[in-house]
């Protein structure tokens, strides 16, 4: 064998590899649940009330990262201040953080001993362990995902356009809503649906801070670890959901940043020079 | 119509912008180097950026004051604004691109613009001739009192330029808008202005029409922006006629008074070229070697040396024009300009 033919060799050898590795789990899930069997399993009770609670808490935690998160990205996208590379990274840092250490975080916030705890208690409000606190953890461990993205749609938009709009008359909200949002929707679309798989996945931060209560706070992954020890089969059941769900969502994701990033939408802004 | 008076001091990286204008209807046209301000001055203007002090003010409604402290937001000037690259909105339509500053004119500025095929398509599916127009229709839709407009032309290739350019010089005389625009080509700015104002390192040199600043260039910058030869020497009095003897050697005689240092304008179409020193009135002969000929529309423009001539095509052919040829080019001491160098 020549020495040139060893440098492709090794990248196909790796890349067969990681390959293999990836998709072993998955190809050994649906393996041991075939999809005829699926469906027989998800009418088990513990399945649909992790499916109902997921779905629910998921959903509403999104709404409150659209909600909260598109405006915070737009500001730290779209003004410089002193101290927002700081506050980005703040924002970043869940990300990176392990979510036991979120778990512990939000009960050392919100606990009933935590630094918010007798205020809630005085409005008559607990938190930990209910519907609540699944969604906070969510929010809390997936709305880095869908700020840094969104900051980067933001960014994305040429300047001129929005200056073009303020000189049209339209006012700075106005603008947002008329020119950023919508040219920045493919970004925050891709953000959104990130952020929704990480928020359907979380496990660690949920279980410390929401517990795991069937039809209250156990969600899909917390099911899959309370079914682990009663029955496998289950717990095999509700992983091959997960990954239907998150295959769905991730092409989702892919079709529409393919689409939005056609050149019908923005051939012609290219970063020419401009004059002074 | 009203003036819009501008007083405005702006400091960027290397210098500080220093601008003092009024701007009548008609249009005037900023010119010089880019780097220079000059889209500063519009975003100023339009209320984009935030002078450092001074004032802007159309008629008797002040848009900025630093003294005030009245800082009027762009969507409560009353200016339009065409953007270099037009900006115009990529998810609209032409249609909806000119509607969205709430016009009900729509009709009227695509038949005015000559755009009406083009209402339903998408800025990304034209070409720079007719985004410019789209941009430009948009602009007028609001009925601005004033109107801003960055490098018009620097977005369009030289085919289209040409006729977009005459086509614009019509619109903005029908307009009759204090109009200002800012480019760095002088043809340009001398085709579509009435008055151009030169701007070197944030200050204005010099203000005036476009014949006036080829006829009386204020210094050597303003003379070669207005494309004529710039040579440099050492001036002093001979007779009637003031004696250059050129960096290179040659001596060359000007009617302009000068002593010392001074620069040397001399225009191309001033310049004849010919194979031997002609025994005519020009008193000014400088041999050189043809280091290039470039067709423009019906001319030739031969680069002799340092120096360019232009001459007519027929001439060019008479001669036998060629890379490499030995000529004189010759020219009036009447057309040889004395420009003081500091």
């Amino acid at each position: 064998m020549t020495r040139k033919a060893l440098f492709p060799l090794g990248l196909l050898t790796a890349a067969l590899v990681s390959g293999a590795f990836l998709l072993l789990p998955l190809v050994a899930l649906f393996t041991r649940v075939p999809l005829s069997t699926l469906a027989d399993q998800l009418g088990n009770g513990v399945v649909t009330d992790a499916l109902v609670v997921s779905i629910k808490t998921t959903l509403i935690a999104q709404a409150v990262i659209l909600l909260f998160g598109t405006p915070t990205a737009y500001l730290l996208a779209t003004r410089r201040f002193r101290g927002r590379a700081l506050a980005i990274t703040l924002v970043e840092l869940p990300l990176v953080l392990p979510p036991a250490v979120a778990g512990i975080g939000l009960l050392a916030a919100f606990g009933r001993v935590g630094m918010l705890g007798s205020t809630l208690q005085f409005f008559g409000l607990e938190i930990p362990f209910t519907q609540t606190a699944v969604v906070l953890a969510v929010a809390f461990v997936a709305s880095p995902l869908y700020v840094r993205q969104a900051i980067a749609a933001f960014e994305a938009v040429d300047q001129s356009l929005v200056d073009a709009s303020r000189t049209l008359g339209a006012s700075p909200a106005r603008t947002f809503g008329r020119i950023a949002l919508p040219l920045a929707l493919g970004g925050l679309a891709a953000g959104a649906a990130l952020a929704f798989a990480r928020g359907l996945g979380e496990f660690g931060a949920t279980i410390m801070f929401a517990g795991s209560f069937q039809g209250v706070t156990q969600t899909l992954p917390l099911a899959i670890y309370a079914e682990f020890e009663n029955t496998f089969e289950v717990a095999l059941a509700i992983g091959a959901l997960l990954v239907v769900i998150s295959a769905i969502l991730l092409v989702a994701m892919k079709i529409r940043i393919g689409w939005t990033s056609s050149p019908s939408i923005s051939p012609f802004l290219s970063a020419r020079t401009r004059s002074s | 119509m009203d003036v819009l008076a501008v007083d405005i001091t702006v400091p960027l990286r290397a210098y500080t912008l220093e601008l003092a204008l009024r701007l009548e209807p008609g249009t005037v046209a900023l010119v010089g180097p880019s780097g220079a301000g000059k889209s500063t001055v519009l975003r100023a203007l339009a209320g984009l950026m935030r002078p450092s002090g001074g004032s802007i003010a159309l008629g008797a409604e002040t848009w900025f004051s630093s003294a005030t402290r009245i800082d009027l937001p762009p969507e409560e000037r009353s200016v339009g604004l065409v953007f270099q690259e037009y900006a115009l909105f990529p998810h609209m339509s032409v249609r909806r691109n000119i509607a969205y500053g709430g016009t009900s004119r729509v009709d009227e500025l695509l038949a005015r613009l000559q755009i009406e095929a083009l209402a339903d398509a998408r800025p990304g599916a034209l070409s720079g001739g007719e985004r410019q127009r789209v941009a430009l229709a948009r602009a007028l839709a609001r009925e601005p009192r004033v109107l801003l407009l960055d490098e018009p032309l620097a977005a369009l290739d030289a085919h289209t330029k040409a006729a977009v350019r005459s086509e614009l010089r019509e619109l903005l005389r029908e307009l009759r808008l204090p109009t200002l625009l800012v480019t760095h080509d002088f043809e340009d700015a001398a085709v579509l202005a009435e008055r151009v104002g030169v701007i070197v390192d944030g200050r204005l040199v010099q203000l005036d029409t476009p014949q006036a600043l080829v006829a009386a260039p204020a210094t050597p910058f303003v003379a070669s922006l207005t494309g004529a030869n710039l040579l440099e020497g050492n001036a002093r009095r001979s007779g009637d006629l003031a004696e250059v003897v050129l960096d290179d050697g040659a001596t060359i005689y000007s009617t302009d008074a000068g002593a010392g240092r001074v620069g040397v304008v001399v225009y191309p179409w001033e310049i004849t070229v010919s194979q031997r020193a002609p025994s005519d009135s020009a008193l000014n002969h400088l041999p050189g070697v043809v280091t290039s000929l470039v067709a423009v529309d019906n001319r030739v423009r031969v680069q002799i040396g340092s120096i360019t001539a232009e001459t007519s095509n027929e001439s060019a052919q008479r001669l036998g024009l060629k890379e490499g040829d030995r000529v004189v080019a010759s020219f009036k001491a009447t057309a040889t300009r004395l420009l003081p160098l500091r």
